[in-house]
C-alpha cells in the first residue's frame, strides 16, 4: 500500500507531466485518414508536433486554428471554421479531430456549440467527422487526453448493433496511451490465436509503426477506420487496456451494450493469465498448445531472471498507468520500488507496492532517489536523462518520448512472450550494472562501468 | 493585454532591410503575417523568445502558464554549454484549473522563490504565456516584487503565444533584454576589441568554432546573444566596441537600440558558408579598428581569411568528384543560403531549390544571382505533397532541411541532412563547411539507397 502524495511546490522542475491535448493528438494518430487540429495558439501545436515526430520518427499530421490576440479576445469560432474549412479542402480528410487547449476552455468557449453552428452552414464539411473532445492543458496529463479522445470518437461513432449484425467472434480492444504499435500487433495476434478478430481503437500499430506507403499522404495513414468504429457496437466483449481506458469502455458499453473488462495492465503472469482465460471464454475454445508454451517460457525466465531483481532498487516515474504496469512488474520479480513518480493523481496507485507515490516532476524523481541512498536502474522517459546523469544511475528508456532510441514503436510488453523479453532487457542492464553498492543477490561480475557517464541504455 | 504600441514598433523596424525596402503603405501594416488557421505551420511568439533566452545557461527559465508550453518542450534544443548546465532544467507553475480561477501571481512569486532558494542564479527569466496573459496576471510586477524583496534579478519576458509568431517572439525577447538587461553590469575588462555576436544561439556547441577564429585575431567575444551566454556577461554587452548580428530579422532591433544607447555599430553577417565567413571577419575588423584598435589588426584578419580559405577549400577538393552533378534541395527557413549555394556549387553540384521565407531583400537578390536569375528555384515553401513529388520523381538528390520535413525525403528514399536546431554537427565557419560537405557525401554515398529503392522481388514486372 502507497501513501499518495503531492510534491507540494509551486514550480515544477523538470515537468514530467506532458499535456491533455498531446495525449488526444496521440489518440487520433491511431485512426485512419485523420487530421488532429488543436484550438489554440500556434505553439500548443508546434510543441506537440515536434514531440510526436521526434518519437515516432514519423512524419505527423498535426494542424492549429492559430489563435491570434484578436480571436482570444473576440471568440476563436471563425478561426475553427477556416481551419475546418482549409484542411478539409487541402488534405481531405476522414475525420477531424478538434480538440480544445487551456487558451480556448480559460476564455470559455463553447466549441461544441459552434461546431454544430459550422457544421450546419457548411455542407463542404458534411464528408468530414468532426469529433470534438474537450482536453485544456490544465486539466490531466497525457493519459487524461487520450482517454478523453477515445471516449469522443466513441462516442461519435459507435452504434448499436442490431441482433443480426452482432458478430460474436469479434473482440474490441482499447489499447491505453503506454501501449506500443508492437503491443497492439501482439494482442491482436493473441486475439487471433484463439479464431477470434479484434476491432482495435485507435490503433498505432496500423498507422505510426514505421513504415513507408508508396504515395504521399497528408493525414494519417493506417488505424482504425469510420468504418470500423462504428461496427464497435458489433462485437462480443470489449477489453480494455489501462484504468484511463475505463470512461472510454464504460460509454462503448452504454452506447452499445457490448460489455467491457478492463485489463490493469498486461505485462506479467498473472495478468497474462487472466486474458488468455477471458480470451479462452469469449471463443469458447481451450488455450492453444502455442500460448502455453509460452507461459512455459515466461515462467523460466522468470525462474532465470529472479536473481537480478531480487534486492536491487528501481525507480519508475511515468504516467499513471505506466508507473503501474512497470512497478507491478518489478515487485512482481522481487524488486523494490524506492521510488515512484506520477504527475497527475489516480486513486489505483495506492495498490503499488512501494512506501508512496509522489505526484510530482523529475526532480522529485531525483529526490526520492537520493532519500532512498541510491536505485540500480531508473524507468522512465527521455526526459529523465538529466537527473539519470545527476544521480549516475542507468537508465531504461520506456513510455513516451522517447526520441534518444530507435526501435520503441516495435518494443513489446504484453502477454507472456512480451513479458518474457522484458525481464531478459532489465536483467541483462542489472547484470551490466551489478551492485551499485547497495545490491545483494548473486550477481555474477561482470564489465567495469563508469557511473559518472551515466551509462545509456534501454 | 500586451502593449499594442512596442509590437508595432517591432513590426516596423527601420533597422530592417526586408521593412525598409517596402511601400510606406506596406511598412504600415507590419511584417506579421496574418496566420492561416488549419494551414498554419511553426511556433508561436512564446516559443520564439524561449528560443532566443534560453541559450542563457546559467540562470533559471520559468515558464508561467500550464503544463504545454514547458511540459512538452523543454530540453528539446541542441544548444551547448561550455559550463552551466541549469539552463537545460524545465521551470514551470504547471497551472491547473484551480489555480487559473484563481489567479496565478502568488503561486509564482512562490516559484521564483523556490527556485532561486535551490539553484540560486544570478538571475531568473520569467515567461508569460497565452493563458496567464489572458487572465491578467501581471508578471511584470511579480517580477518587480520579486526582484527587491529576494535580491535576485527577475525578468519579465512578455510574449504569450497568441501575439504571433516564433519570429515575433524572438524579437520580444530582445526587448526584455534591452529593458531589464544589458547594461545593468559595468565590467572591469572592457577592452578595446570587445564585440557582441547578436541571434547566434550556439547549436550544436558551434560557437567554438568562431570563437577560435575570433581569439586569434585578439578578439574577444564578450558575449553572444544568447548561444552560451553567462547572465552577467550579457548585463555588460554594452561596452562591447561592434555588434554583428546573425539571423538578421530577429534580432536587428536590439541592434539598433544598443546603437542609439551606447553607439555600439553594427553589421549583418553570417559565419555559414567560406564567404561570408570572411565577409564577417573584415567587418568585424574594420568596425573595430574605426573604434580604436589597431590598424594592423586588418592584416592580420586578411592574413587568417588567406590562409584560411586555401585550407578549405583544400580539405573540400577531395569530395568534388564525389559530389558534383548531385542535385540539392536546400530548405532552411532561415539562414542566409546564398553563401551555402556558393559553397555547394563550388563542389559542382546542382542547387535546385532554396527556400527563402526568412531572408531578407538582399539576400533574395544575393541568391538569384547564384541561382542564375532562376526565380522558380527561389521559394518560400513548398507543400510536403510537392516535396514529395520532387524527391520520387528523382528531381532533388539530397535534401538539407530541418527536422520538421525530415520523413517527407525519408519515406521518398531519399538522403537528408539536418542543418537546423535539432543538429549534432557543427556547419559554422570555414571548418563547418568542410563537416558539411562531409556529412552530405556520408549521406549519399550510404549504400542503403541502391537496397531500399530496389522493388521486392514479386513486386517486379516481368
Amino acid at each position: 500500500m502507497a501513501l499518495i502524495v503531492s510534491h507540494g511546490h509551486s514550480v515544477t522542475r523538470n515537468p514530467l507531466k506532458l499535456s491533455a491535448p498531446l495525449g488526444a493528438s496521440m489518440a487520433f494518430m491511431g485512426m485512419d485518414g485523420t487530421m488532429p487540429l488543436l484550438h489554440g495558439s500556434q505553439g500548443c501545436t508546434a510543441f506537440a508536433l515536434v514531440m510526436l515526430v521526434r518519437h515516432f520518427r514519423e512524419a505527423i499530421p498535426l494542424q492549429t486554428t492559430a489563435m491570434n490576440e484578436v480571436s482570444t479576445i473576440l471568440g476563436g469560432m471563425d478561426q475553427v471554421e477556416q481551419a475546418l474549412l482549409n484542411i478539409a479542402k487541402r488534405t481531405k480528410p476522414k475525420i477531424i479531430g478538434l480538440i480544445s487547449t487551456a487558451l480556448t476552455e480559460t476564455r470559455g468557449e463553447d466549441m461544441k456549440g459552434d461546431l454544430k453552428l459550422i457544421l450546419e452552414r457548411n455542407p463542404e464539411l458534411a464528408d468530414v467527422k468532426v469529433i470534438p473532445v474537450s482536453a485544456p492543458d490544465f486539466s490531466g496529463s497525457l493519459e487524461t487526453g487520450w482517454g478523453k479522445a477515445v471516449t469522443a470518437i466513441v462516442s461519435a461513432l459507435a452504434e448499436p448493433a442490431s441482433a443480426k449484425q452482432q458478430d460474436c467472434k469479434t473482440v474490441n480492444i482499447l489499447p491505453g496511451v503506454h501501449m506500443t504499435p508492437g503491443d497492439i500487433e501482439t494482442l491482436v495476434d493473441l486475439v487471433e490465436e484463439f479464431g477470434l478478430k479484434a476491432n482495435v481503437l485507435p490503433d498505432l500499430s496500423g498507422s505510426v509503426d514505421g513504415h513507408v506507403p508508396d504515395h504521399f499522404i497528408p493525414t494519417t495513414y493506417g488505424g482504425a477506420t469510420v468504418e470500423a468504429a462504428k461496427n464497435l457496437g458489433r462485437a462480443k466483449l470489449t477489453i480494455a487496456i489501462g484504468e484511463h481506458m475505463r470512461i472510454s469502455a464504460e460509454t462503448l458499453q452504454e452506447k452499445t451494450g457490448v460489455p467491457y473488462v478492463l485489463f490493469d495492465r498486461l505485462t506479467g503472469l498473472e495478468v497474462s493469465d487472466r486474458l488468455m482465460v477471458c480470451l479462452s471464454n469469449a471463443a469458447g475454445k481451450p488455450v492453444p498448445a502455442k500460448i502455453r508454451r509460452a507461459r512455459s517460457q515466461l515462467i523460466d525466465a522468470m525462474l532465470d531472471g529472479h536473481f537480478y531483481f531480487g534486492g536491487r532498487k528501481f525507480a519508475v516515474a511515468g504516467e499513471p498507468d505506466f508507473l503501474w504496469s512497470w512497478g507491478k512488474l518489478i515487485s512482481e520479480m522481487g524488486g523494490e520500488l524506492v521510488a515512484a513518480v506520477t504527475p497527475v493523481h489516480a486513486g489505483h496507485l495506492s495498490e503499488l507496492p512501494c512506501q508512496q507515490v509522489i505526484i510530482g516532476d523529475f526532480q522529485d524523481l531525483e529526490d526520492q532517489i537520493l532519500e532512498a541512498g541510491g536505485a540500480d536502474l531508473v524507468i522512465s522517459n527521455t526526459n529523465a536523462r538529466l537527473s539519470c546523469q545527476a544521480l549516475g544511475v542507468p537508465h531504461f528508456r520506456a513510455g513516451f518520448p522517447v526520441y534518444d532510441r530507435l526501435g520503441g514503436a516495435h518494443r513489446v510488453h504484453v502477454g507472456y512472450r512480451g513479458t518474457r523479453d522484458l525481464i531478459f532487457k532489465l536483467a541483462n542492464v542489472l547484470i551490466d550494472h551489478p551492485d551499485h553498492g547497495h545490491g545483494h543477490g548473486p550477481v555474477p561480475h561482470s564489465t567495469e562501468h563508469d557511473h559518472a557517464a551515466a551509462p545509456a541504455l534501454g | 493585454m500586451l502593449n499594442r504600441k512596442k509590437i508595432q514598433d517591432l513590426m516596423n523596424e527601420p533597422g530592417c532591410a526586408t521593412n525598409q525596402a517596402k511601400s510606406e503603405k506596406e511598412r504600415k501594416k507590419g511584417c506579421g503575417k496574418q496566420l492561416t488557421p488549419g494551414a498554419a505551420a511553426g511556433g508561436c511568439a512564446f516559443d520564439g523568445a524561449k528560443i532566443a533566452l534560453q541559450p542563457i545557461t546559467d540562470v533559471v527559465h520559468l515558464v508561467h502558464g500550464p503544463i504545454a508550453c514547458e511540459g512538452n518542450s523543454w530540453d528539446t534544443r541542441h544548444v551547448g554549454t561550455s559550463g552551466p548546465e541549469l539552463y537545460r532544467r524545465g521551470f514551470t507553475t504547471d497551472l491547473s484549473n484551480l489555480d487559473i480561477v484563481n489567479g496565478g501571481e502568488k503561486k509564482l512569486y512562490k516559484a521564483i522563490k523556490q527556485a532561486i532558494a535551490k539553484h540560486n542564479p544570478p538571475a531568473v527569466f520569467v515567461y508569460q504565456t497565452c493563458v496567464t496573459a489572458l487572465i491578467g496576471d501581471d508578471i511584470a510586477a511579480v517580477c518587480r516584487a520579486a526582484t527587491q524583496r529576494l535580491g535576485t534579478p527577475v525578468i519579465p519576458v512578455e510574449a504569450p503565444g497568441f501575439v504571433g509568431s516564433k519570429n515575433l517572439g524572438n524579437r520580444l525577447a530582445g526587448e526584455a533584454l534591452i529593458d531589464y538587461v544589458i547594461g545593468t553590469r559595468e565590467p572591469d575588462d572592457a577592452g578595446p576589441t570587445d564585440i557582441n555576436i547578436l541571434g547566434e544561439y550556439n547549436v550544436a556547441g558551434e560557437m567554438a568554432i568562431v570563437k577560435v577564429l575570433l581569439e586569434r585575431l585578439g578578439i574577444r567575444l564578450r558575449t553572444a546573444i544568447t548561444g552560451d551566454a553567462r547572465y552577467n556577461d550579457v548585463a555588460a554587452a554594452h561596452t562591447a566596441r561592434a555588434n554583428m548580428v546573425v539571423c538578421s530579422q530577429a534580432l536587428v532591433t536590439l541592434a539598433r537600440k544598443m546603437k542609439e544607447r551606447w553607439g555600439i555599430p553594427y553589421f549583418e553577417g553570417s559565419f555559414y558558408g567560406i564567404s561570408d565567413t570572411s565577409e564577417a571577419l573584415r567587418a568585424i575588423a574594420s568596425m573595430l579598428i574605426e573604434r580604436g584598435a589597431a590598424p594592423e589588426l586588418m592584416e592580420r584578419t586578411e592574413a587568417l581569411i588567406a590562409e584560411e580559405e586555401a585550407k578549405t577549400w583544400a580539405a573540400m577538393e577531395p569530395y568534388r568528384a564525389r559530389l558534383s552533378g548531385k542535385r540539392v534541395l536546400l530548405y532552411t527557413g532561415g539562414v542566409k543560403s546564398w553563401s551555402v549555394i556558393h559553397a555547394l556549387q563550388e563542389m559542382g553540384m546542382e542547387v535546385v531549390g532554396s527556400s527563402v521565407r526568412k531572408s531578407t531583400e538582399a539576400d533574395k537578390q544575393k541568391a538569384l544571382e547564384r541561382l542564375g536569375g532562376d526565380e522558380d528555384k527561389l521559394v518560400d515553401s513548398i507543400a510536403p505533397r510537392d516535396m514529395y513529388a520532387m524527391f520520387k520523381e528523382g528531381r532533388a538528390d539530397i535534401m538539407l532541411s530541418g527536422g520538421r520535413s525530415q520523413f517527407v525525403a525519408l519515406k521518398a528514399k531519399t538522403p537528408w541532412l539536418d542543418i537546423n536546431q535539432e543538429r549534432h554537427h557543427q556547419y559554422a565557419g570555414y571548418q563547418g563547411m568542410v563537416t558539411l560537405v562531409q556529412q552530405m557525401d556520408q549521406a549519399l554515398s550510404n549504400p542503403i539507397w541502391e537496397q531500399v529503392r530496389r522493388p521486392a522481388p514479386w513486386d517486379i514486372e516481368e
